[in-house]
């Protein structure tokens, strides 16, 4: 392929090759969590404690769902918007129903019901964005209404505070449990490993199967992705489907933390999990984004959320620095990709 | 039978939107307004509650006008409810707290101050909006994202997260009053409207705003100045998000830095009912009113039918799907 390939050149040095396997973005996200992380540990060491590790990557499960979901839509060249209505409703009609039905209190089949809701409701996305060729946006925007209306006005209001026993067990497993210091213990929340396994299953999905390259095809170009063999609204169905089984899963999970289903929370989240996806080096307008990038711009914006307090800052700073943040990575990106294209290229890509 | 009419009605008649989605969209609006008068005829066509109609609406109806102008380019302007608040809040802080003796002031020189600030917050909104998206070259999705949660973090700062409260009659009138029997925020919606209609229909920046949504590439090798249409839209929808702010606080007499929040997603709504192009290039200021006062009206009629806002919710959402469904539809059978 490239001429110099002819002569073995030494392998460079591992730590290189895992800079250059993980992408410029994703590096420079990585190294402006390392400093952020590094400026609020000087200023409190608190936030290098035991404690407060657990607690930020337990904050990060429901997010990181969500995100990863997002990812999948944004690399697809789509949007949704609608995520956190189907969360939100899966999450309180998979409570309602264990309430019904004591025979459903267990976590292999809260979970796959929870699931099974939200994948439904992506199939809607899917089939109205594929057999009608409306913009995802437009789509989403309404099927969101329709959901958080339709669960709203037809299913409930009321905050069920009596979960089922085994999602309230789920949520006070820990493992690695350490004396705190103002005692009793404190240790990794298994619901931690749910968006481990999310994120092998994404990557793998994306990275190892022929669909996951078609989903990269599509985002790209649809037409070429089309005329490469993909069937489009397989795709489509696919994508919008893992997006609501992702949601599904993170409704329940936030429930389980919040040791409450509440039909209200959730919605409102749209945009910032977008901002997380976006800061991790996804392209909206498609092609682009990975696994590891989406995890860190999940990580920074959470400890964004949750540690300004601990360097004195009121958390009223916080969506200022996200805002930023995300101000300078996109600023970033669109010069460096300015720098590399023509100068016929047009100067607005919207 | 060969009736002739004189030229110009006949060329009026024609450019009336009766075909296509805006005519669809006036059929509907009808049938919003028969419906709900048929379903409760003693209440509904009231004059008090046509007329709270007609202060809740204008609101919503400017923010969707942002909205438009900005998807005539292909783009968005997600900042403008923050721009909004922003904005209300400045002209808040500098009617209650930053100029003492301002409120106890001649009534005309306080409203005068508070829209001056209202408006300049507003534009210095849009022109970092505008200087992002047309000399930074970021995309309008996510430099309006970044600048969301920028203005409202900082309207959160000022705010500390508290409201703002108590401004004097005068700035009162302006959300709360009648002028010649209609509200006064209805007159601010006709003039923000038909000067809006103006600057789409009737100027070069108008056109060339859709040329630029419909084929930015094409615009940009037919030497458009696109980076001044670009700009030039977002300082006009920051000017709007500004007025906006101003209207708000007049009308609930205090700011908060959270208020509306779901504005934005139902101005995106409104404006994609109204005919707007999401992708660019097609938008009517006609289309979008017609949108925001049947969606207003469906929302009054549910509430005097003793439905939930929750119900409104849905039906919105129907009605989105069902008129993106149906243009689709009509879209396809003319063209095989």
């Amino acid at each position: 392929m490239n001429p110099t390939a002819a002569s073995p050149s030494p392998p460079p040095p591992r730590l290189l090759r895992l800079l250059r396997a993980f992408g410029r973005h994703e590096a420079a996200v990585l190294g402006l969590l390392v400093v952020l992380a590094a400026g609020i540990g000087l200023l409190n060491p608190a936030f290098f404690s035991w404690a407060n590790a657990c607690n930020l990557l337990k904050s990060s499960v429901t997010l990181g769902l969500l995100a990863l979901g997002v990812l999948v839509v944004l690399i697809s060249g789509h949007i949704d918007i609608s995520f956190p209505a189907i969360a939100a409703c899966s999450m309180y009609v998979t409570c309602l129903a264990a309430r019904a039905l004591p025979g459903l209190d267990h976590l292999w089949l809260l979970f796959p019901l929870a699931a099974a809701i939200g994948a439904t409701l992506g199939l809607l996305n899917a089939w109205l964005i594929h057999r009608f060729q409306l913009p995802a946006l437009i789509v989403t925007l309404g099927t969101a209404g329709l959901i958080r209306g339709g669960m709203l006005a037809f299913i409930g209001t009321r905050i069920l505070t009596d979960l089922p026993a085994s999602l309230i067990a789920f949520a006070k497993a820990q493992i690695f449990e350490r004396p705190a210091p103002g005692g009793g213990t404190v240790g990794l929340s298994l619901s931690f490993f749910v968006l481990v396994a999310a994120a092998a299953g994404v990557w793998l999905f994306l990275n190892r199967t022929v669909a996951g390259r078609g989903v990269y095809a599509m985002g790209g170009a649809p037409e070429a992705a089309r005329r490469a063999g993909f069937n489009l609204g397989w795709l489509h169905a696919l994508i919008h489907g893992l997006v609501g089984l992702l949601a599904g899963i993170a409704g329940l999970i936030h429930a389980a933390h919040m040791r409450n289903a509440n039909p209200f929370d959730i919605v409102g989240i749209e945009l910032t999990v977008i901002a997380a996806v976006v800061l991790g080096g996804a392209s909206i307008t498609g092609g682009r984004g990975s696994v590891a990038g989406t995890l860190l711009g999940v990580a920074l914006l959470v400890i964004l959320n949750h540690s300004l307090l601990l360097v004195g800052l009121a958390s009223e700073w916080q969506k200022v620095f996200l805002g930023l943040v995300i101000l300078l990575s996109t600023g970033f990106t669109a010069r460096g990709a300015r720098r590399r294209l023509p100068w016929t290229a047009p100067v607005y890509t919207p | 039978m060969n009736l002739r009419l004189p030229a110009w009605l006949r060329q009026g008649w024609r450019r009336l939107p009766w075909r296509g989605s805006t005519g669809r969209l006036l059929l509907l609006t009808l049938a919003v307004f028969a419906g709900m008068a048929a379903l409760s005829p003693d209440r509904f066509l009231t004059r008090a509650n046509l007329e709270s109609m007609a202060f809740q609406f204008p609101e919503l109806a400017l923010l969707a006008f942002a909205i438009l102008l900005t998807m005539l380019s292909a783009g968005i302007d997600l900042s403008v409810v923050a721009t909004a608040n922003l904005a209300g809040i400045l002209a808040a802080l500098v009617l209650t707290r930053w100029w003492p003796g301002l409120a106890d002031g001649p009534a005309p020189f306080a409203v005068a101050a508070a829209g001056i600030t209202a408006l300049a917050a507003g534009g210095a909104c849009g022109t970092v909006n505008g200087l992002l998206i047309a000399r930074a070259g970021i995309s309008p999705i996510l430099a309006t994202l970044g600048t969301l949660q920028l203005y409202t973090g900082l309207a959160l700062v000022i705010t500390r997260g508290h409201a703002v409260y108590g401004f004097p009659d005068a700035l009162l009138f302006l959300g709360n009053g009648l002028w010649l029997g209609v509200p006064m925020p209805f007159w601010l919606f006709l003039g923000a409207a038909g000067l809006l209609a103006v600057l789409v229909n009737r100027t070069a920046f108008g056109v060339e705003a859709r040329l630029l949504g419909t084929n930015p590439l094409a615009a940009t090798f037919a030497a458009l100045p696109v980076r001044g249409v670009l700009f030039r839209t977002y300082l006009a929808s920051g000017l709007l998000g500004g007025l906006t702010g101003l209207l708000m606080i007049a009308r609930t007499n205090s700011a908060k830095a959270d208020y509306g929040s779901s504005y934005l997603l139902q101005a995106i709504l409104i404006a994609v009912l109204g005919g707007v192009n999401p992708a660019g290039g097609f938008g009517t200021v006609l289309g979008v009113s017609l949108a925001v006062v049947a969606l207003q009206a469906l929302g009054s009629g549910f509430t005097l039918l003793g439905f939930s806002n929750f119900t409104r919710e849905f039906v919105w959402g129907l009605f989105l799907l069902l008129i993106m469904v149906l243009n689709r539809l009509g879209r396809t059978n003319r063209q095989p």
